[in-house]
């Protein structure tokens, strides 16, 4: 691609600033944290900015182009969210400061808790953790809690669906559970024959990712948790697809007793390299003494003369802290943001809008793309990249002949149970012009794998890099460029 | 795609050959063509340990997936391929033989009645 390395473009000596000098006495470094050489890129400034700015330029963005990567919600990233998010008042702060010096910050943290409780339809709301799947390790290091707080410490089983978010066992597993797979029907719901066998003394509980992985609402929602609470289990709710509930379901209303939400899916802030994620976790009123530590409050109401004070909180029975200080406060500031903006009646028509254009893609695809699990998709659906009659085609070429039509490909081979997988999330934010020029692609795509599918198999071949090798990657990754000391 | 009629399969797509008292365990044909390009083999269990049938007994990843293998009988583990781990491809460039990934000494033999034969595996693979 022709943009080298750091280490390749370090000259010895160069550097891009000279400190003053000091004025303080010196002091010298241990001997023992002393080296003989510290091999690292020597650069001037205008070196690293061209360096980034040329490697910004090769990335496909949200911001360049049309993203339907499923399972991500790759939606808009509103500009005015970077704006709220720099004003010197959030960004200048420092997180230990005295609570009463940072009033503006604990309000918007404070209320982004409460919107998040209504949206979701939960008793209470941490806004600590790191990303969707910390959020999930949350959740269930609560449900845990729970159980053993009830004498309950036997339940150690959590069922999740075959449907679920792959993150899902992960969690469980970290969390020292023990995972039970179960089956999806034949309409992509969770089988309740299969759950009622696993209903038992053991269950803690199950792990729902709804809509699930194929993009689907699950019909029998209510049976799945009446039956899980029935047997003493909790459910948890993996909210990564919030952004097909959004103002039409809540999930602490069907009975979902802990769920996170995505802030980098659903509340619009950056991710894909964009930005760190964000995964408040809701939890209904039995598990909201367990919730980690601290929690945003209101610690004096205040008067006619006087605000109220806001400040922090331990829950009685918290699980302790999960991140240090507050979470990814930037993020909170950029939800806030994007919830403020749209309000009520404008997070409903996200939703709307989202699922009616995954409908729209479904709808002009499904004649040439297969679609297992066929029935109105929310958010997103997943079809099949493979035909009988182009048996030498796969998946994953589509996915790169699609880079040379300027669209980044969908999510591919997951979930795992539909054969070569296409799983494709327009969201709300795309134009039904944009839907149209990918869908013609896709056709295009179609038609050339019948006629000319070493096209395919080849692509892409108007990328800055071509196809990569991903065995070798996967077996010779070497992430070190060093910079010879002896330069 | 290759499906040994001397062999007994599981849904899961695990192999068993059974000689005398000994099973020898690894995935089918038609699961490494479907995990594609095997980059990672790791066996979870270790010689001597004693594993119920379905158990986890090792984990395979290609460049699309990771999974795990279970295995189709109880029993206790005499024997596992140690060259598996430097050399994953084998798994699919000879599924049946050279990447086989444990043997097992049976403990109950009639466990292999509940596995399919070659022509009942074809089928479901066909589904």
């Amino acid at each position: 691609m022709g943009e080298p390395q750091l280490c390749e473009l370090s000259v010895p000596g160069r550097h891009g600033l000279r400190y003053p000098a000091p004025d303080v006495p010196l002091s010298p470094l241990p001997e023992a944290l002393l080296r003989e050489d510290l091999p690292m890129p020597e650069l001037s400034e205008l070196d690293v900015v061209r360096h980034y700015t040329r490697l910004s330029q090769l990335n496909h963005s949200i911001d360049t182009g049309f993203y339907p990567l499923g399972s991500c919600t790759m939606k808009y990233n509103p500009k005015i969210n970077e704006e709220t998010a720099r004003l010197p008042g959030f960004a200048a702060l420092h997180p230990l400061q005295p609570v009463e010096t940072a009033q503006g910050a604990l309000v918007l943290m404070y209320n982004l808790q409460e919107w998040l409780k209504e949206i979701g339809g939960f008793a209470a709301v941490t806004l600590q953790p790191a990303a969707g799947a910390h959020g999930e390790l949350t959740g269930v290091l609560i449900m845990r809690a729970y159980h053993h707080s009830r004498g309950d410490s036997q339940r150690d089983k959590i069922l999740i669906p075959d449907s679920a978010h792959g993150t899902n066992p992960a969690t469980s597993a970290m969390s020292g559970m023990r995972v039970v797979e179960l089956k999806s029907d034949a309409r992509g719901n969770v089988d309740l024959e299969a759950l009622r066998l696993e209903c038992d003394h053991t269950l803690a509980g199950l792990m729902l990712t709804n809509p699930n992985t194929l993009g689907l609402f699950d019909e029998n929602v209510l049976e799945v948790i009446r039956l899980v609470h029935e047997a003493g289990g909790l459910v948890y709710g993996d909210g990564a697809n919030m952004n097909a509930l959004l103002g039409v379901v809540r999930p602490g209303d069907l009975g979902i007793d802990v769920l996170h939400y995505n802030l980098h899916k659903t509340f619009s802030t950056p991710h894909g390299g964009g930005g760190p994620g964000s995964g408040p976790v809701g939890v209904a009123a039995h598990l909201a003494d367990f919730l980690p530590a601290p929690l945003v409050t209101i610690l004096d109401p205040g008067d006619e003369d006087l605000p109220p004070l806001y400040g922090l909180v331990n829950p009685p029975k918290s699980i302790g802290r999960v991140k240090s200080f507050h979470g990814h406060f930037g993020m909170a500031v950029r939800a806030y943001t994007y919830i403020a903006m749209h309000g009520a009646e404008g997070l409903r028509r996200i939703a709307e809008h989202a699922v009616l254009n995954a409908n729209y893609l479904k709808a002009r695809l499904q004649d040439v793309y297969h679609v297992p699990y066929n029935r109105v998709c929310m958010h997103e659906f997943v079809a099949e990249g493979r035909w009988e009659d182009a048996p030498e085609v796969h998946a994953l070429d589509i996915a790169k002949r699609l880079m040379d039509y300027k669209f980044h490909p969908p999510t591919n081979y997951f979930p795992l149970i539909v054969h070569e997988a296409l799983m494709i999330e327009p969201t709300e934010s795309e134009s039904k012009e944009t839907l149209d020029a990918f869908v013609d692609a896709m056709l295009k795509i179609a038609e050339e794998a019948h006629t000319q599918p070493e096209l395919l198999k080849e692509a892409p071949h108007h990328t800055p890099i071509g196809r990569v090798d991903e065995v070798k990657a996967a077996k010779e990754l070497v992430l070190c460029c060093g910079v010879s000391a002896n330069d | 795609m290759n499906v040994p009629t001397n062999l007994k399969y599981t849904e899961s797509n695990e192999w068993i050959k059974v000689e005398g008292n000994t099973g020898t365990i690894g995935i089918t044909d038609f699961a490494q063509n479907s995990l594609s390009d095997i980059v990672f083999a790791e066996v979870v269990v270790g010689e001597g340990d004693t594993v119920g049938k379905g158990a986890s007994i090792a984990t395979i990843e290609s460049v699309k997936a990771a999974a795990d293998v279970y295995t189709p009988i109880s029993g206790k583990v005499i024997a596992i391929n140690e060259d598996l781990g430097s050399a994953p491809e084998v798994i699919n460039s000879d599924p049946y033989g050279a990447a086989w990934l444990v043997k097992i000494e049976l403990i109950d033999p009639a466990e292999l009645d509940g596995l399919m034969d070659a022509a009942a595996y074809e089928a479901q693979v066909q589904e």
